[in-house]
């Protein structure tokens, strides 16, 4: 990772953020959202493995947090998390397939939605489950892995991974 | 190895902001940091905002279209004919007609008269199902104070939880966190009004089971009724109509389901109810 780079998955991040927060959560699909952010973190982790995503995962979190005047480090925690999972999926996987990217949004997708659930019960501020898992999460899969696509397409221009990189990965696999 | 090392740390990181963040109070370090983070971000938000409400309108307006399948092929030509129109209108005549119902509401007879309004946007929308919050372009350099009351022309829509110099945090009604004291305004029966059972609805909770309340009765919220516990809300804002009455033995209360007046789904502009007295300070 070079500064160059941290710099510009920093901005990036946090132009998603402000996207999210002002423009794709009010766009509402039955009751679910598409998250940008989510999608982005995970996309830069397959690409850039498990370091890069967590801390993109943290900072994309952080930001998500202060935009939305939430609770701080709520979205840090989970994204952290998923940044780095989706990094170590992504070295056990190849790239140049498309289901990769698919399969780790969908897994991600319902462990920020159950994640955040269970973190917001332990706060205090519950929601039911079958309000989270049928309204909440089915429409936000759907739109997250229409994302998803594109959104990698995207993380693997800005963040090219050098030869020497890749064949690291694949023998620590 | 290094990798787990570091997502271990930021874990831990987010563990620790989540802790101390819930935990402080609202002047505490980590919760005045966001205030100046946000008034950082503010203008973007805001701008944001603006760019995208065209296409909000016209994003709610397909999905209007493409609810009524069952029109004819005539009103679906004129629809189509009319689409464009209508999305390019839709914007400044629903902001002009926002604005033009709070300017009645806050010269008309039902405004409170110790306050004064500060009309504004709602910049950033409720982000998940558990917190019902949302933020405003307008702060402290408004006269807007934590706990100032919140309504629309239609009625009571929550409280201010933090401020900033440019913007605000409004808590809803139909937040799990939020309360008022109310009034049945045809019985005079009292109680607080709380988030309801469902999404969107509220509770009437702590009538005593002799009070009358019937379906169809308005909600207002009560008011300042003892000196020393002030109410955050002027006497007589309404809040909702009284959907459900029914009481069982073995509770001492009633239990009261109501339809809140305002629609919060569709809430763009609010008025901020900033107290004259204060203002004067």
């Amino acid at each position: 990772m070079t500064p160059l780079e941290a710099l510009k998955a920093a901005t990036l991040l946090l132009l998603a953020a402000l996207l999210q927060v002002s423009i794709v959560t009010p766009l509402e699909v039955a009751s679910g959202h598409p998250d940008l952010v989510l999608v982005l973190v995970i996309a830069i982790a397959l690409v850039r493995g498990p370091l890069f995503g967590s801390v993109a995962g943290f900072w994309a979190g952080l930001a998500v947090d202060v935009a939305s005047f939430a609770t701080l480090g709520l979205s840090s925690l989970l994204l952290t998390l998923a940044g780095y999972w989706a990094g170590r999926f992504g070295e056990a996987t190849t790239r140049a397939s498309p289901y990769p990217p698919l399969i780790a949004v969908g897994l991600g997708t319902g462990w920020i939605v159950l994640g955040s659930g269970v973190l917001h019960f332990m706060l205090g501020e519950g929601a039911s489950a079958t309000q989270l898992l049928g309204p909440v999460l089915v429409p936000t899969l759907a739109l997250n892995l229409l994302l998803t696509l594109p959104v990698y397409r995207l993380a693997r221009r800005l963040f090219p991974v050098a030869p020497r990189e890749r064949r690291e990965a694949v023998a620590l696999v | 190895m290094r990798a787990r090392a570091v997502a271990f740390a930021l874990v831990l990181l987010s563990l620790a902001l989540l802790t101390v963040y819930f935990r402080e109070s609202s002047d505490g370090v980590l919760h005045g940091a966001q205030r100046i983070a946000v008034s950082v971000l503010t203008p973007f938000e805001v701008a944001g905002e603006r760019i995208v409400r065209p296409f909000r309108d016209a994003w709610g307006w397909g999905s209007d279209v493409l609810n009524a399948k069952d029109e004819n092929e005539k009103l679906r030509a004129e629809v189509e004919e009319l689409r464009r129109q209508a999305i390019l209108n839709e914007t400044a005549a629903e902001e002009n007609a926002e604005l033009r119902r709070a300017l009645e509401y806050v010269g008309g007879p039902r405004f409170p008269d110790d306050f004064r309004p500060v009309v504004t946007r709602i910049i950033v929308q409720p982000q998940n199902v558990f917190r019902q919050e949302v933020v405003i372009a307008a702060g402290s350099s408004n006269g807007i104070r934590r706990d100032d009351p919140v309504v629309t022309d239609e009625g009571l829509v929550g409280t201010v939880a933090e401020v900033t110099p440019n913007s605000a945090k409004v808590r809803l009604l139909i937040d799990q966190q939020s309360a008022a004291s109310a009034l049945v305004v045809e019985t005079k029966a009292t109680g607080i009004v709380q988030r309801g059972l469902s999404e969107n609805t509220l509770s009437l909770d702590r009538v005593p089971k002799d009070e009358r309340v019937e379906e169809g009765n308005t909600v207002v919220t009560a008011g300042t009724r003892v000196e020393e516990y002030e109410s955050l809300y002027p006497r007589g804002i309404p809040v909702c109509v009284v959907a459900s009455v029914s009481q069982r033995d073995i509770d001492a209360f009633k239990t009261i389901q109501c339809v809140p007046l305002v629609d919060f789904d569709s809430l763009r502009e609010v008025i901020v109810l900033v107290e004259k007295r204060r203002a004067k300070r």
